[in-house]
């Protein structure tokens, strides 16, 4: 089947989509956007975690043929290697990337938190972020990572 | 494979009696693991996101019973794709067992997806919101091209993971009284997202009828509900005037009811847990969620 989507912005199209093949295997595979990570393919881990129609899904669990003309923005869509969203400039300085896998479904997870919450406090943040896994256990420097882009985003502590 | 994507309830029932076969799928969460580990290959996939009919809320008197004569309860029927996040910001006050169940399931990614017609389809005896769905005592609506019916939740388990649905009907929605009274739900897991319940349980305080509702999951093969506690705590709360009196709950009618949630259990040794061990930890769960609802009844005391 072919499936159209808005994907970051741009209307994308893929051909020869089997059905049962899930919206990150799209995303990844034929639409080039390899930003979102294909790990548990469960929903367990948030490494897929993207925007559908303005809400944060894995998009493992997400059927191609349900992304049929719905919006959708994965990491590739806030910010470039020129020109970081705040939250991926956060993550670097506060040092919350380790091997990198998990760090795409984090960061859509945590834009979605601070566009809802521009404060949150240390146990909103663990809720919010309780679907995606590290691996690495870094989720110290990840915690310290979302409330640098909240302080930065507040305007209280600039770049 | 065919991929389904009805834009009415009238076409989705018209293409599920054409393809009894055809797998529902809203939120995914259980479908699609099944389709990425290769578990489950279907002809057709019966996609139902874009059923506008499935994503509605709405109260009113029962559908058997439309002028209210003869039970003024208020009735919630939410229909089969709304979301378990939807559950949580809009139905708290109506369904809080349910939502309180629903702040359990998954994580925030699994809620914006979830629903609770999935669940109920899925059937499985751990699924989060079979316990409160028992204790309130609802019912499921079933609809095919030849009609509609409700089932009583007590009939629709009839196996670990198979519902009283058949081939050709869609679950299109969940009929429950608005609660009238203290509800309460508590699941036991290894960490507090992400968590498939080693056994869970859901309360539901009636004193406008003086009854009791008790669900438990992860129990038995299927959820089940512990009548025999319902039962006992009905009469107990009755005999001793404590409905009216609201008095502080006597410990023996806590310990007694806790047992008797846990005699309703056949549980399984797992990979989760033993059975042991379930049946110790309802009787904490039974004793726990009581003290809290009861907590509230008398909180709420005008």
């Amino acid at each position: 089947m072919r499936i159209t989507a808005h994907v970051n912005g741009e209307v994308k199209q893929a051909d020869d989509v089997w059905p049962g093949e899930s919206l990150l295997h799209v995303l990844r595979e034929r639409m080039g956007l390899p930003g979102s990570k294909n790990a548990c393919e469960q929903g367990e881990c948030g490494s897929c975690t993207v925007y559908l129609d303005g809400v944060p899904v894995c998009a493992c669990l997400v059927a191609a043929g349900q992304a049929e003309g719905r919006e959708i923005v994965t990491v590739e869509g806030l910010g470039t290697p020129e020109d970081l969203h705040p939250v991926q400039q956060a993550f670097l300085d506060a040092g919350a990337v380790q091997c990198g896998f998990c760090t795409p479904g984090l960061i859509v997870a945590t834009h979605d938190l601070l566009t809802r919450d521009p404060g949150p406090d240390d146990a909103e943040i663990r809720e919010a972020l309780a679907g995606n896994l590290c691996r690495c256990t870094g989720y110290v420097k990840i915690i310290d990572a979302v409330q640098l882009a909240a302080s930065r985003q507040r305007g209280e502590d600039r770049p | 494979m065919e991929f389904l994507a009805p834009s009415s309830l009238a076409e989705a029932l018209e293409a599920k009696a054409a393809h009894p076969d055809a797998v529902p799928i809203c939120g995914g969460t259980d479908v699609m693991v099944e389709l990425n580990f290769d578990r489950r290959r279907p002809d057709h996939l019966l996609d139902l996101t874009r059923v506008p009919e499935l994503a509605e809320w709405s109260v009113g008197a029962h559908p058997s019973d439309p002028s209210g004569a003869s039970d003024a309860s208020e009735f919630v029927r939410l229909g089969a794709s709304v979301t378990y996040a939807r559950v949580i910001r809009e139905l708290s006050d109506r369904l809080p067992g349910l939502a309180l169940a629903a702040r359990t399931v998954g994580s925030p990614q699994i809620r914006n997806r979830g629903t609770v017609g999935g669940n109920l389809g899925a059937a499985s005896p751990a699924g989060d919101s079979h316990p409160p769905l028992l204790a309130g005592g609802a019912e499921v609506e079933l609809s095919s091209v030849r009609g509609t019916r409700l089932v009583p939740i007590d009939d629709f388990f009839t196996g670990p993971k198979q519902h009283a649905g058949a081939p050709d009907e869609l679950i299109t929605a969940v009929l429950s009284r608005a609660t009238t009274g203290p509800q309460q739900f508590s699941k036991v897991g290894t960490r507090n997202a992400m968590v498939i319940a080693v056994t869970s349980l859901g309360l539901a305080l009636h004193p406008d009828k003086g009854t009791v509702g008790v669900g438990i999951g992860s129990a038995a093969p299927t959820p089940v509900r512990a009548s025999d506690a319902e039962g006992f705590l009905a009469a107990a709360l009755d005999e001793t005037g404590l409905w009216q009196s609201r008095n502080a709950l006597p410990p023996s009618v806590a310990t007694e009811f806790a047992v008797k949630v846990a005699d309703a259990a056949a549980p399984i040794d797992d990979v989760r847990g033993t059975a042991a061990y379930r049946k110790h930890a309802l009787t904490v769960l039974a004793r726990r969620t009581l003290t809290w609802a009861w907590d509230d009844y008398r909180g709420s005391a005008a």
